[in-house]
């Protein structure tokens, strides 16, 4: 019997106060951004602001407590634009999507930060239910950032592994941790590097006694670095069926899969809002055709992150969720 | 009607030179702050500053920013779009099967009130003509009506109601022809599309030309419709936008120091090219000679016959005075350049087809 679980990516859209009050303390320019050491005042907003999402997910009953990443106001690059070896360079385009961040361009060694185990220290004390630590994995992270100082792009890779590793280390208790990967499917590692991209996965994933998910978003991995991730040591590969379906089957059919698998279902960049039987029955559709049909546990997330949504939207997308992961066994006809 | 009389329609009186480098902006302007504090106000419930009120300081805001471009020179004006608060949210309010679901992130604290186009389109209401007229019986110049383009209001909305953003975008383009067809009624001769979206998704120029097909369907040939893109790679649409039914391509390349122009030299361009000669996300005004070397650069892609001058993109988010410096440097520098033109002084490539008329 497989176990369903309900859970998301992170990276919420921040309730909508706290984007006023934001807006207000900290302005609306590049320099204006978080900086890893901001005031009292912004710390406080950001607090309250993570209290309402760690609310909203306990109040919908979602089965892994995320902490938001409400500060991360450069996406999937945020463990590194906070970063004290790191310069802030140019605003840039997030992936395909009209969302921008700033270009970290690093320029020291990539030594402990702790910013993201603090956010989660603060998170855990706000609930009893399970931990879901988020981060950017390796790949993606050091793709989304620009070199000055490792020199080829395997050694910062392998930099930005180890950097991430160290971060994983310091984390207070978690059940998973999620790592986003969307560059492996938005700027595919060729030959060589792609193999080391799942070893980078592998250092990181190592770091910690939680079941590890790697999920690539905005479509479907290709076979060859299907076939490479498989050889990491990880518990669940996440799949975006909302982008890419035909891929997604063809890889877990090829090449078949971890015990556990994430299934990203519902559209994190729509507000149009699934209905629960139509999840359960899209997760059932998937495995009917695999020949191997059994999975320990099926994560039921969110396709990608949810900051795209407005805030209403994105409560309804988790209620979505946890309704789905809560009914009985559906069967397609 | 040919290219040349399509722009010298748009060619003033006492022109002072031979040539003509028309003059102009893309649409939007910094706001005066009185009129986002009486924004503020319209809002307060507990303020009587009234529907009335707020209506009359758009008006005084338009028209001081329509004579604002006069007095800085341009030979077509807007009224630097003071009626609009967002390039999709204002078109989404008026347009029927759009509703609004709160703010969502662009970067930093930049929020927009992404729509959601939960039920087919439809044109229920005139969206710029109001704006149009005001404008027009405001000032002496012609005006140009800057209009976001279909594919970008499709593609910057979230779609609960269409099949894909392909069949949504050329609802929207219906209706945008339909505006059209409103504003000639009404006495407009210079359309803008824009079409930042196209940008982000270069590998989509093929629906942004069905749209402008629908767009231009049924309108006179003597509207001129330009055509709006900023802040891509070119390459990945050039030259198959030639084939678009538009008199002009109106195109960002002062921001990248003309890195790009290669991409127009081959084949030849063969629409009119208002060229960003002043770069809107630089503080400072340019100087007129600076100005003028940017201006010849457009003249290594197409004859001046073909050449029209504005700034990269909308101007609103520079200070006020800077963007009135701009504009004001960027006629100056135009003058100049058609001057050393009659003169002889410059090397020009000549039209690529030999003028019958």
């Amino acid at each position: 019997m497989t176990e369903y679980v309900s859970t998301t990516p992170g990276l919420f859209p921040l309730p909508d106060w706290a984007k006023d009050d934001l807006s207000d303390l900290k302005g609306h320019q590049k320099h204006d951004l978080i900086s890893g050491d901001e005031g009292e005042a912004i710390t406080d907003v950001y607090a309250e602001a993570r209290s309402d999402v760690v609310d909203v997910q306990a109040g919908a009953g979602i089965d892994l407590v995320s902490e938001g990443q409400l500060r991360w106001d450069d996406m999937l690059a945020h463990p590194l634009t906070v970063h004290e070896a790191v310069e802030t360079g140019g605003i840039v385009r997030y992936y395909d999507n009209n969302n921008f961040y700033r270009d970290p361009v690093v320029t020291d060694d990539l030594t402990f930060s702790g910013d993201v185990a603090s956010e989660l220290e603060a998170t855990g004390a706000l609930t009893e239910e399970p931990l879901q630590a988020v981060l950017p994995g390796p790949y993606s992270l050091a793709d989304l950032a620009t070199d000055e100082h490792y020199g080829d792009e395997s050694t910062f890779l392998e930099a930005v592994a180890d950097f991430l590793a160290g971060e994983v280390d310091a984390f207070p208790a978690h059940e998973t941790l999620f790592l986003l990967e969307p560059s492996l499917v938005e700027n595919p590692p060729g030959d060589g590097l792609d193999e080391q991209a799942s070893d980078a996965i592998d250092t990181v994933a190592a770091a910690t006694d939680a079941d590890v998910i790697v999920h690539p978003f905005y479509g479907a991995l290709e076979e060859k670095m299907y076939a490479h991730l498989l050889d990491a040591d990880i518990d669940a590969v996440g799949f975006d069926f909302v982008t890419e379906q035909d891929q997604s089957l063809y890889n877990l059919q090829e090449y078949g899969a971890t015990d556990d698998i994430a299934l990203g279902l519902v559209d994190g960049q729509n507000t149009l809002v699934e209905e629960p039987e139509a999840v359960r029955e899209r997760a059932a559709w998937v495995f009917d055709r695999l020949p191997v049909a059994t999975f320990d546990t099926a994560y039921l997330t969110t396709n990608t992150e949810t900051f795209y949504l407005p805030y209403a939207k994105f409560e309804a997308k988790l209620e979505a969720l946890v309704e789905a992961a809560s009914l009985a066994e559906v069967t397609t006809a | 009607m040919s290219q040349d009389q399509n722009k010298d329609q748009f060619r003033p009186e006492d022109h002072p030179n031979d040539h003509f480098l028309l003059s102009t902006v893309v649409g939007s302007y910094p706001k005066p702050k009185w009129l986002n504090r009486a924004k503020e106000l319209h809002q307060d419930p507990e303020h009587g500053f009234d529907e009335d009120d707020y209506q009359e300081a758009l008006d005084d805001a338009s028209r001081l920013i329509a004579h604002e471009h006069e007095r800085a020179g341009l030979d077509v004006v807007v009224d630097g779009e003071m009626r609009r608060n967002e390039m999709v949210e204002y078109f989404a309010h008026r347009i029927e099967g759009y509703e609004f679901n709160g703010p969502v992130k662009v970067w930093g604290h930049n929020y927009f009130d992404k729509p959601s186009v939960v039920s087919e389109v439809e044109y229920t209401e005139t969206w710029l003509v109001d704006e149009y007229e005001f404008t027009a019986e405001a000032t002496n110049r012609p005006v140009k009506v800057p209009i976001t383009g279909p594919y970008t209001l499709a593609n910057w909305s979230f779609n609960e109601a269409y099949e894909d953003e392909e069949a949504l975008a050329y609802d929207l383009a219906d209706l945008v022809n339909e505006e059209i067809e409103k504003l000639v009624e009404a006495g407009a001769r210079y359309i803008q599309i824009d079409e930042p979206a196209l940008a982000t998704t270069p590998d989509d120029h093929a629906i942004v030309g069905e749209c402008l097909e629908r767009i231009v369907a049924d309108i006179p040939e003597a509207v001129r419709i330009g055509l709006h893109v900023c802040y891509g790679d070119y390459s990945r649409i050039y030259p198959e936008i030639l084939e678009f039914p538009v008199d002009e391509f109106d195109l960002e390349l002062a921001n990248g120091d003309y890195d790009q122009l290669e991409v127009f030299t081959d084949p030849d361009f063969t629409k009119d090219l208002a060229l960003g000669v002043t770069d809107v996300h630089v503080a400072e005004v340019e100087s007129v000679e600076q100005i003028e070397r940017n201006i010849e650069k457009g003249l290594e892609i197409v004859p001046p016959e073909q050449l029209v001058v504005s700034p990269d993109c909308g101007v609103k988010l520079l200070p006020r005075e800077v963007a009135y410096g701009k504009m004001a440097n960027m006629v100056e520098a135009a003058r100049n350049v058609e001057a050393r033109l009659d003169a002889g002084e410059l090397d020009v490539r000549s039209a690529p087809t030999p003028a019958d008329d």
